[in-house]
């Protein structure tokens, strides 16, 4: 549901959608170690296919958008992995579209830097399972609401006349914020006991 | 019609796609509909990529069932308190129409095309190399990584483990997303080490690519020449 395809938004969103887009993914080819490189790409193809698991809900099932785990494990990097994901989503699935990459990218990737930067340091050190779970299960969710938000920011933004669409879409985001809260604190706990350097951008 | 050249295949796709969702009238994007439609039956490809038309997201259909009500104009059709206008209406075959359009572009365009081979054309393209190595390195190590998520999956099974909506679901798919996770990262050490033992400089050699043909021009220029007639159409 974060695809917005081609052919829907005006064209001020789709534009500063793009320069917005260009600016993460400038900041973090800046910030990146040449040799860290195989690193976010290894974890991407990982995050691609971990995003293809459908996790049942009731008689429906959603698809893990994982970018709150990307910005606790790449910082800035996760709007490289989440760029490269949608491409080859476009190429390989025909989902998305060309010129909502950029606002796609800000979309799915922002929620998830922002709340890495901001707990992520918190999650590396603590030491108490119980605070971890639950600052991963933060993330999680609210990675996912803030890209709920985005998308029906940008649906509005479009035009008056989605504006209910953008209402209805955002109730649609609750149960998938659950799941993603529930797996984001179980990966967490896991590369915590199995290799807690897997919790660090640059390792 | 469709340039055999891949970068100018690339830059066209964008350009059509761009220029198809900027249309604002109805004509026009019908128009552009079917110029669609016969550059996806020329581009001939199989039932699997038809297929993926289907794929319309939840909140398109949703976009397209609600715009009749909520654009004000004349009411066409009343159901209790809501009314669907004309321009509603129209507003939402506009909308399916680009969506579509935009669609059958990219299936005709670039469906066929093997990703690996875009690598050598977004270089040529400019693109930055630290992003093109990385969209190259995802796309090589993707097939691993979904053999090896088939493999964990399919132990998962074995050991009679069915998804459902509970605690033990997700903790299970979060031990699943992190064992993947902590064999890539084994696999991201290997890889780093073997690449630099064999030389790698940070750098991939990219073949230079063929100039375009005159063919390939021509096709650019047509398709391109299209997509501004339907623009130009539009906008007078």
């Amino acid at each position: 549901m974060a695809h917005i395809p081609d052919g829907i938004l005006a064209a001020p969103v789709l534009i500063g959608g793009a320069v917005l887009a260009a600016g993460g993914v400038a900041l973090a080819l800046r910030q990146i170690d040449d040799r860290a490189i195989i690193r976010t790409a290894i974890l991407s193809a990982t995050f691609f296919a971990g995003s293809l698991i459908s996790v049942p809900v009731g008689p429906s099932s959603v698809h893990l958008l994982l970018a709150g785990l990307m910005g606790v494990m790449l910082g800035s990097g996760a709007f490289l992995s989440v760029l490269v994901g949608l491409v080859l989503q476009a190429l390989l699935f025909g989902f998305g579209g060309l010129t909502t990459l950029g606002v796609n990218t800000v979309n799915i990737a922002l929620p998830g830097v922002l709340l890495g930067l901001a707990l992520g340091p918190t999650i590396r050190r603590t030491t108490r399972p119980g605070l971890r779970a639950g600052l991963a299960a933060l993330v999680g969710a609210l990675s996912v609401l803030g890209t709920g938000g985005l998308v029906a920011a940008c649906l509005a933004l479009s035009s008056p006349a989605y504006a209910p669409v953008a209402s209805v879409l955002l109730a649609t985001y609750l149960p998938l914020a659950l799941v993603e809260a529930a797996i984001t604190a179980a990966v967490v706990g896991f590369l915590a006991r199995v290799e807690p350097d897997a919790l660090r951008p640059a390792a | 019609m469709i340039p055999a050249d891949l970068r100018l295949r690339l830059v066209a796709a964008v350009l059509l796609v761009l220029a198809a969702s900027q249309l604002a009238h109805l004509g026009p994007a019908m128009a552009a509909l079917a110029l669609a439609l016969l550059l996806a039956l020329a581009a001939r490809p199989d039932r699997a990529l038809w297929r993926r038309l289907r794929h319309v997201e939840g909140f398109v259909a949703l976009l397209l069932l609600t715009l009749p009500f909520a654009v004000p104009g004349a009411p066409l059709l009343t159901l209790g308190p809501l009314s669907a206008s004309l321009e509603g209406l129209s507003r939402a075959a506009l909308l399916a129409a680009k969506v579509t359009t935009a669609a059958l572009v990219l299936l005709a365009l670039l469906g066929t095309v093997e990703p690996i081979r875009l690598g050598a054309a977004l270089h040529a393209l400019r693109l930055p190399e630290p992003l093109v190595r990385l969209f190259v390195l995802t796309l090589r190590y993707l097939g691993l990584i979904g053999d090896e998520a088939r493999r964990l999956r399919e132990a998962m099974r074995a050991r009679a483990f069915r998804a459902r909506t509970d605690r033990h679901t997700w903790r299970s798919f979060g031990n699943l997303i992190g064992m993947l996770l902590v064999r890539a990262l084994d696999r991201a050490r290997r890889v780093e080490e073997a690449m630099r033992l064999r030389g790698f400089s940070g750098r991939f050699p990219h073949a230079a690519l063929a100039a375009p043909t005159a063919r390939d021009w021509t096709g650019f220029a047509l398709l391109t020449g299209l997509a501004a007639a339907a623009l130009l159409l539009d906008r007078l």
